[in-house]
């Protein structure tokens, strides 16, 4: 890890392009699927990354490592953090939650977003057009967490919860 | 106030949030990647990595002056090199050299010394006729058309198709003139 660098805004602007393409110009009225491509190109992202991570050679012997691995070195290495708190159920389900998600707070929740008003219609429809932005958005880190626990020979579906912003909690289910 | 000291290119990439350029490489070829599946002609993913680069590069103009103190530019053969020595590295952490300028001074090639983008990358047989890079080309064309420059931005050489270096051609087409909210003298 380490080495080359380029701006934090090459990576955002990408992403946001990304997902609006998908989402306005190709799949304009099949979000679902525009959904599905978004996070197939994190899928592969995340699982060349953790490819590239773990070419030492260092194995995991179980899913919780592999799990503490994304918290930590995978988070680390992509967002300059680790994951903020990790929770799990004990029968296949993580959740790991990142305070600050830098994503939320620096791509998907941009400058037109409006100030809650008083009219609480248009207000609930300005809130519903920022979820529906963020969740798109979100699609792609999701993704990237599904591919690197797949490299790691972990096979789960991962989910994003936006129930606490500016906090993001990511649901991991592994697969039995 | 002191005026606005125009910033080297190291010195604002300095000051920039960076990121691992693996996670921007990587995320560019996963896109095109899915672009290819999903659009089928190669031609047609040209296009859109042109489409999506316009719309970055329309944003991107803003940051990049604001962030840089670059005053205005007095001829295309400045703006050229402000691009290559101050907005390549303020992005991408890379610089390009201009060269082969045409006799009137309108049209010029960047060639670049690193390019991020194409770490790891390998072309497969099937992709033939792919402007890999092409993105690049649309941020500079929206950038400029921001700053009232129309271009035509076209890649001339591309290492993935075999040649010895990244050059994009740059064409001036038209400067338009700005209209100013105010007159000078008032």
């Amino acid at each position: 890890m380490g080495g080359k660098e380029v701006s934090e805004s090459c990576v955002n602007s990408l992403v946001t392009e990304m997902v609006s393409s998908y989402c306005n110009r190709f799949y304009s009225t099949k979000p679902e699927l525009a959904a599905r491509r978004i996070e197939a190109i994190g899928f592969q992202v995340g699982l060349q990354l953790s490819e590239r991570y773990t070419m030492d050679g260092s194995r995991f012997i179980d899913q919780l490592e592999a799990i503490k691995f994304i918290c930590k070195d995978f988070w680390q290495s992509l967002f300059k953090k680790q994951i903020d708190n990790l929770k799990t159920n004990h029968r296949g389900t993580f959740v790991l939650q990142d305070n600050q998600f830098k994503w939320l707070t620096r791509m998907s929740v941009d400058h037109t977003l409006p100030k809650p008003q008083p009219d609480s219609l248009a207000s609930a429809a300005a809130d519903n057009k920022t979820a529906q932005a963020a969740s798109m958005h979100l699609y792609f880190p999701c993704g990237i967490i599904r591919g690197a626990l797949t490299n790691l020979g972990v096979p789960c579906a991962v989910s994003a919860d936006l129930s606490n912003l500016p906090a993001c909690s990511f649901v991991v289910r592994i697969k039995a | 106030m002191a005026p606005l000291v125009p910033r080297s290119g190291d010195a604002v990439f300095a000051n920039v949030e960076r990121v691992n350029a693996e996670l921007f490489t990587l995320t560019y070829g996963a896109i095109v990647r899915q672009l290819l599946t999903d659009l089928e002609e190669v031609e047609e993913v040209n296009k859109q990595l042109d489409q999506m680069g316009y719309n970055i590069g329309i944003r991107l103009i803003d940051e990049f002056l604001a962030k840089s103190n670059v005053s205005r530019c007095v001829d295309f053969k400045e703006t050229t090199e402000v691009i290559a020595k101050v907005g390549f590295k303020m992005f991408l952490g890379v610089t390009a050299s201009v060269t082969n300028w045409d006799a009137d001074g309108t049209s010029c090639s960047l060639v670049l010394e690193d390019n991020p983008l194409v770490d790891f990358v390998e072309l497969p047989d099937t992709c033939q006729g792919l402007y890999y890079c092409n993105i690049l080309s649309g941020v500079i064309r929206g950038a400029l058309e921001m700053v009232s420059m129309k271009t035509e931005v076209n890649w001339v050489r591309d290492m993935l198709r075999g040649d010895d270096a990244y050059e994009l051609r740059v064409k001036l087409l038209k400067q338009v003139p700005e209209e100013y909210p105010y007159k000078d003298d008032e």
